[in-house]
């Protein structure tokens, strides 16, 4: 069959059964656009900037285990999708941008609207493309798919000049991609599984560190099966939260620089550490210096040989996909004959048990102002600890990590890697659609919310019904904290004069707005909110100016020197 | 340490740049690349000269890997292998200096590729110690213009890169 190449790029989506693109239009994708427009199966979200397009494709993936599709036009479009693929890249998560180019003759004339999307994105994505031949279309979205989801997932850009998606050629989409250059290693090495087992079995103090991979691979099920049977303590990741039920007695909470104390302390002097999907990040381990000084042997599980031995040398490198090698490890487990030191496992349950008691999450709740944590631990409770809680980035997001108790993965969605300020809406709104009769909340501030706060009509349009909760503090809560810790309490622009009434600012959208600001009325809020099935409810909680984030472990300290609450300073 | 690390990446257009963004990207040394098509029309090979403890170049060699045109990935300097680099050298030429300069161009088995009255255009090969002595022994003066490729390598023997 004889199509043109936009007609192409949409076939191509069907055949990789694309519910939803998130985009924008503009010159260069207006045959794809046309395309688009005389089909039903592919549907399109229009949203109000390209960088919600790419978060909310973003927020669609984390929430499935499907692919993220966006398109963008060329030259303003594309680069207002690069923080939104930078924020993919970082996550790993699994999308496809489709940007268009001027046409083929005018590239490099530095013509309207041109830019060099393919250089431009090339340090963000796993990989990119420019399409410069019709016939190529279908078998380099073939590719990108592929490359998108398979070894470590991550964002792939097709570029697609606009005559190109004139041309006509004959399509047939291919059924196997071929590419001898790229072969990502799934299986574990069984030697070395067999290693890691008996590291385990022989371990004292062993501890159980998991992230975002554990998420990515849907292993957690395999997760909790394998921690269960070893008995041992797990903490998940920012990345990693409901990889393993929070409301379980093996886990430990989060690690790292807002982690919980029994979570950091059992980090610190295992003798045995096995990091599943993880990376070491500097935001877990804190300075590396520090956490090499303690001795431990450590297994690392991870489908990217480059994550290995990166930021800690490690000593049983296993390169795989998770739920494979945590597959391969429960039945070398179910037949091995080798007794745990069960002796040691108790003692070393006893001290994490007297680590556990500095209860090191408590926080000085108030009848006066609104304390953030309540509002979290309410939103908790009211929805079950069972919906998609998507967040920005600062202060409460950190509240929403500690606070709200998840027992299942892709129910939390936030940017762990960049940090990016401003996705917590999109991802709802991808969460949203994925998900349409589920509870969908993201968790703001009135500093990230307003990055692409313009989502809100986007929102209408479509009717999704997301629960916005903003932790109001009129400060860049984060920047704020720092400022007064380690910079003596300089707030050098973290202040936010002239905000808006955000619950009039939603009514003006056609949602509803309410602004709550005595702890007596939160919960009510929180219940009227989520019985509203087809309402978009934006909360405007006014909460209290001078809360900080404990426990924290200060940038470039080591995972044992903590601040545990603002009496530690 | 100084290492040398051979490539086959495919011969796609941003090839290249993915292998150098990554080491700016990344903070990694870069001492000379040198790239050209394989017999093979669709893969080129490239010779990258780097420095780094052995942690640093584990992390360069995986994360080459890791680049999606990236099809093959060797550390030559960790057994025995051949390096050469091209010079080009044009020296003045003139009275005494002349057969002077013919002299040392026979001694490090150069070839006088180019001659004018006052002027050699010499062709050396070797290792990079072998063309820097060549610019320490002739006098410094009289160099006009230096051209160097930086360098290719091949692993010794059975060593092989190849698809």
């Amino acid at each position: 069959m004889v199509l043109t190449g936009a007609e192409i790029v949409i076939r191509c989506l069907q055949e990789e059964k694309v519910e939803y693109v998130f985009g924008y239009p503009g010159g260069a994708v207006l045959f794809i656009y046309d395309a688009l427009f005389q089909q039903e199966q592919v549907r399109h979200v229009l949203v109000r900037h390209e960088q919600a397009a790419v978060h909310a494709a973003d927020g669609f993936a984390r929430s499935t285990d499907k692919v993220g599709v966006a398109l963008v036009t060329s030259g303003p479009g594309a680069t207002n999708a690069v923080t939104g693929i930078a924020t993919a890249f970082c996550d790993s998560i699994p999308m496809v941008i489709i940007s268009g180019q001027v046409p083929t003759a005018a590239i490099g004339q530095d013509a309207f609207q041109e830019v060099d999307t393919v250089g431009i994105t090339r340090p963000c994505v796993k990989h990119n493309f420019l399409v410069k031949d019709v016939a190529d279309i279908a078998p380099t979205i073939k590719k990108a798919f592929y490359l998108a989801k398979t070894g470590r997932p991550g964002p792939v850009l097709v570029d697609i000049p606009k005559d190109v998606t004139a041309q006509k050629t004959e399509f047939s989409y291919p059924e196997a991609v071929e590419m001898r250059s790229y072969s990502p290693v799934v299986k574990g090495h069984q030697g070395q599984i067999k290693k890691a087992i008996r590291l385990l079995k022989e371990a004292k103090r062993p501890m159980i560190y998991t992230g975002g991979g554990v998420v990515l691979s849907d292993a957690a099920d395999a997760l909790t099966r394998l921690v269960r049977k070893l008995g041992m303590p797990v903490t998940n990741t920012l990345m990693g939260l409901g990889g393993y039920p929070a409301t379980d007695p093996q886990y430990l909470g989060m690690p790292g620089m807002h982690g919980t104390y029994e979570a950091n302390m059992s980090m610190h002097f295992s003798d045995v550490l096995l990091a599943i999907g993880a990376r070491f990040d500097d935001r877990v381990i804190g300075d590396p210096n520090h956490f090499a000084q303690e001795p431990r042997k450590i297994i690392h599980i991870d489908i990217d040989p480059a994550s290995i031995s990166k930021r800690v040398k490690v000593d049983v490198p296993i390169v795989g996909d998770v739920k494979d090698v945590l597959e391969e490890m429960i039945r070398q487990l179910d037949s091995t004959e080798e007794k745990g030191d069960d002796e040691a496992l108790a003692t070393w349950w006893k001290q994490i048990d007297e680590w556990r008691r500095r209860d090191c999450m408590k926080f000085k709740n108030s009848d006066e102002i609104i304390k953030p944590q309540f509002v979290i631990q309410k939103l908790c409770e009211v929805t079950g600890g069972d919906a998609f809680i998507t967040s920005d980035v600062g202060q409460h997001q950190m509240w929403a990590a500690q606070y709200y108790k998840f027992d299942k993965p892709r129910r939390w969605l936030n940017s762990g890697g960049l940090g990016t300020m401003g996705v917590g809406l999109p991802y709802a709104m991808g969460a949203q659609l994925a998900h349409p009769g589920s509870p969908v909340a993201c968790v703001t501030g009135e500093a990230s919310i307003q990055m692409n706060i313009q989502e809100l009509s986007t929102c209408k349009q479509f009717r999704l019904p997301i629960k916005i909760c903003n932790l109001n503090n009129r400060y860049l809560g984060m920047v704020r904290q720092w400022q007064e810790l380690f910079h003596g309490g300089r707030y050098s622009e973290s202040y936010m004069d002239s905000l808006p009434d955000f619950a009039k600012l939603a009514e003006s959208y056609g949602h509803v707005g309410i602004q709550v600001k005595n702890p007596s009325d939160v919960e009510g809020a929180l219940r009227e909110a989520f019985s509203r099935k087809n309402d978009l409810v934006f909360l405007d909680f006014l909460v209290d100016q001078t809360e900080n984030v404990y426990p924290m472990v200060q940038g470039g300290k080591g995972l044992t020197e903590m601040i545990l609450s603002a009496e530690d300073l | 340490m100084r290492h040398v690390i051979a490539l086959l990446i495919e011969n796609e257009s941003g090839a290249l740049s993915r292998v150098s963004g990554l080491f700016s990207a990344r903070g990694y040394n870069i001492e000379s690349l040198t790239v050209a098509p394989t017999e093979d029309p669709s893969l080129s090979r490239m010779t990258i000269v780097t420095t780094g403890s052995d942690d640093i170049i584990e992390q360069i060699t995986k994360q080459l890997n890791k680049l999606v045109d990236v099809v093959k990935v060797v550390d030559l300097s960790e057994a025995a292998h051949i390096e050469r680099e091209l010079m080009l050298i044009k020296v003045r030429a003139t009275g005494k200096d002349r057969e002077e300069m013919k002299r040392m161009a026979d001694i490090f088995r150069g070839r006088i590729i180019d001659a004018t009255e006052s002027s050699y255009v010499i062709e050396l090969t070797g290792n990079q110690t072998k063309l820097d002595s060549f610019i320490g022994a002739i006098d410094g003066s009289l160099i006009l213009e230096t051209v160097r490729s930086g360098i290719t390598g091949i692993g010794r023997s059975d060593r092989i890169l190849k698809l």
